[in-house]
């Protein structure tokens, strides 16, 4: 166990420097700079440009100026944005929990619903009920995120008028920031009607992040189930005489589980990316719509410093979910 | 009156208007404490009659009987949970291959206590405490060393061996009337096979439950059984006791198979086998089907299928038995053809 924990902490080493690599080139590769877009349609001297490229530290030669990055990087130095002035860390960590709070929720939602949709698909097999929920999770999977998002709004927000259509909380709750969670937040302002806002603000983008994920999640339980139930210890489990939802729901889905949270792992990824949109969409102050805003000014350290900050995590979030698979798999915590 | 009574057992998978018929109107009648040993080559129904005797056979398999009583109950008639509680407790199995028997996520105690969870007496019900203790108990009672220290493992962590003593522990928690082990030490090492079956028949005296051998293995059978089921093909072909039916069997099939057992080819430098397979769905012979394979078959045999016939203790599905030299009966002649009528 401990050399496999070595073994996986080694393998951070090169993506970590494969992602500084990417965020640094893929931003530079965007036509326009940092200074042009802050000299906007008027334009702006020459003299002065190239003062403020030297500023930034945008007149050195690429690897240069990608070997101060790292250096910094290395040091903990995420640099300061070049449009508000303050440090990227501070930045991220301010928008953060909104973003944790959206992925959290839109995964309660994908688990909670995919899981039971994919066992109940694999029991009643070839049924109606299986085709259905395949279907659904077929045309969840394919939908595009910000064109489900805008459904979402026009149906329920616009023409039910059940749920806001963009922000966190409604305008009238002016609520002190603690934890940076608005549930968290508003359940400690005391005031009932501020969480049932931030709830009702929460419930449009869950959906529309964790659709995917979702069908994602009853997909692969639904093939896994399928296969662990052929198992001879199913059969050893039916033969002790045990009540099928026992049978189903401890002997096979314990197993069963194990490629699921493997997958469930693999979307913390996809459900960061997803953010992006999603935030965009809903006007969600998290990180994603501030990298949105950050590629828009071609702030270079926040894109590279957000892109880099959302990498370590989901690198994290996967050695968690492998070391989770110890856990759930007495074969890979004995071997 | 039997332990076990069933009349008429027939599985049957594949669509109404196409199927296969993988058991075929099967009687078997097993006395309280009785060893009956059930032989056949892969593919005989063997097994399928032992899970439609557990009520394991799922759709689309359809399981019909004339009869199929347990214990004087009407297997038949029971609701789900009544047969519910009847498996796993007075009528338990093992299976073949052991490792893949257990569940690889749970420990051999968790395992253990589970059958006694759902069918042990009210006390062991409601303490976990006394069914950890009675799971020790079973374990040293099917003789595996530092029983203590298995109750925490996992199966990866057992032998073969080791497994199927666990499986027999589980399976013998409750007090079963009736143990159907089938091809229980197959999967095992020679010398381990020899341990199992030991342990099994051990077991079986001490408690005088009835054992159901499912088996390939004629020697094992001729060993441990009183009585004996040769099956071929879905079908049963011979019964008898244990060791008549060793010493003159009356059908092809079983003189095939005895002379197959390699004790009886030791001058010889090849092995007797018997040609071809078991027919499938697809190559089912509209005769005997063992016609293609027998030595002795004839026109009639190919064109007409024989009937089970005999006295309870002596029961044969061939047109021409063989007789105690090993002949077939009934005046057969290479070319006898179906009887007009």
């Amino acid at each position: 166990m401990f050399t496999f924990l070595l073994r996986r902490v080694a393998l951070i080493v090169p993506t970590f420097i494969g992602v500084t690599v990417l965020a640094f080139a893929l931003i530079r590769l965007i036509p326009g700079d940092p200074v042009e877009n802050l000299s906007g349609e008027r334009g702006m001297d020459p003299e002065r440009r190239l003062r403020l490229l030297h500023e930034f530290g945008l007149d050195k030669p690429l690897p240069v100026q990608y070997g101060e990055y790292l250096g910094h990087v290395l040091q903990g130095d995420l640099g300061t944005s070049l449009t508000t002035h303050e440090p990227v860390l501070t930045e991220f960590l301010t928008l953060f929990p909104a973003t944790i709070e959206l992925a959290f929720f839109a995964m309660i939602f994908a688990v909670g619903i995919g899981l039971p949709a994919g066992i109940l698909a694999a029991l009643k097999r070839n049924t109606v009920a299986d085709y259905a929920v395949m279907g659904v999770s077929l045309t969840g999977y394919s939908m595009p995120i910000f064109w489900w998002a805008l459904l979402l709004i026009l149906f329920f927000s616009v023409q039910l008028g059940w749920t806001p259509v963009s922000g966190r909380i409604a305008v009238q709750f002016d609520i002190p920031t603690a934890t940076g969670f608005m549930l968290i937040d508003a359940l400690r302002s005391g005031d009932p009607g501020a969480f049932k806002s931030a709830v009702s603000h929460l419930i449009l983008p869950s959906i529309a992040l964790g659709t995917i994920p979702l069908a994602v999640i009853a997909r692969m339980t639904r093939s896994s189930m399928l296969e662990v139930l052929r198992e001879d210890y199913v059969r050893t489990a039916r033969a002790k005489g045990l009540p099928h939802w026992q049978v189903v729901l401890v002997h096979a889905l314990r197993n069963a589980l194990i490629p699921v949270i493997t997958v469930i792992g693999l979307q913390v990824g996809l459900l960061l990316s997803g953010a992006i949109l999603t935030e965009t969409i809903f006007s969600w102050p998290g990180v994603g719509n501030w990298l949105i805003h950050g590629v828009q000014s071609r702030d270079y350290p926040v894109v590279q410093g957000g892109i880099l900050l959302i990498a370590t995590i989901v690198i994290l979030v996967n050695l968690i979910v492998d070391l989770l698979y110890g856990v759930i798999n007495p074969r890979i915590r004995h071997a | 009156m039997p332990l076990l009574d069933i009349e008429g057992l027939t599985v049957e998978f594949g669509t109404e208007a196409a199927p296969f018929v993988a058991v075929d109107r099967v009687d078997l009648g097993i006395e309280a404490g009785e060893i009956v040993g059930v032989v056949g080559e892969s593919g005989s129904g063997k097994s399928v009659t032992a899970l439609a005797l557990m009520g394991l056979i799922d759709f689309p398999g359809r399981v019909t009987a004339r009869r199929m009583a347990f214990a004087g109950r009407d297997l038949l008639q029971l609701s789900e949970r009544e047969r519910r509680a009847l498996v796993g407790k007075d009528i338990a199995m093992i299976f073949q291959d052991p490792l893949a028997s257990l569940n690889p996520c749970f420990t051999v105690a968790f395992q253990l206590m589970e059958t006694l969870r759902v069918h042990g007496n009210e006390r062991e019900r409601g303490s976990s405490k006394l069914r950890r203790a009675r799971a020790l108990e079973l374990l040293q009672q099917v003789e595996i060393p530092d029983a203590g220290a298995r109750l925490n493992a996992y199966p990866h962590q057992l032998s073969g061996g080791m497994a199927q003593r666990v499986m027999i522990a589980m399976a013998i928690a409750c007090n079963p009337k009736l143990l159907i082990a089938d091809e229980p030490s197959t999967a095992l090492d020679v010398t381990v096979q020899a341990q199992i079956l030991a342990l099994l028949t051990n077991l079986q005296k001490d408690r005088g439950m009835a054992l159901l051998l499912i088996t390939h293995d004629l020697a094992v059978v001729a060993e441990t059984a009183q009585r004996v089921v040769v099956m071929y093909a879905g079908q049963q072909v011979e019964t008898g006791p244990v060791p008549g039916l060793f010493e003159a069997p009356r059908h092809p099939y079983t003189q095939a198979l005895l002379a197959a057992l390699p004790e009886h080819n030791l001058e010889r430098a090849r092995l007797t086998a018997i040609a071809g397979m078991v027919p499938g769905q697809h190559n089912r012979p509209s005769g005997c089907l063992l016609s293609p394979r027998c030595a002795y078959a004839t026109p009639r045999c190919r064109a007409e299928q024989p009937m089970l016939e005999g006295d309870a203790a002596r029961r044969v599905r061939c047109f021409f038995p063989l007789d105690a030299s090993g002949h077939p009966t009934r005046g057969w002649r290479p070319d006898s053809v179906p009887a007009l009528g």
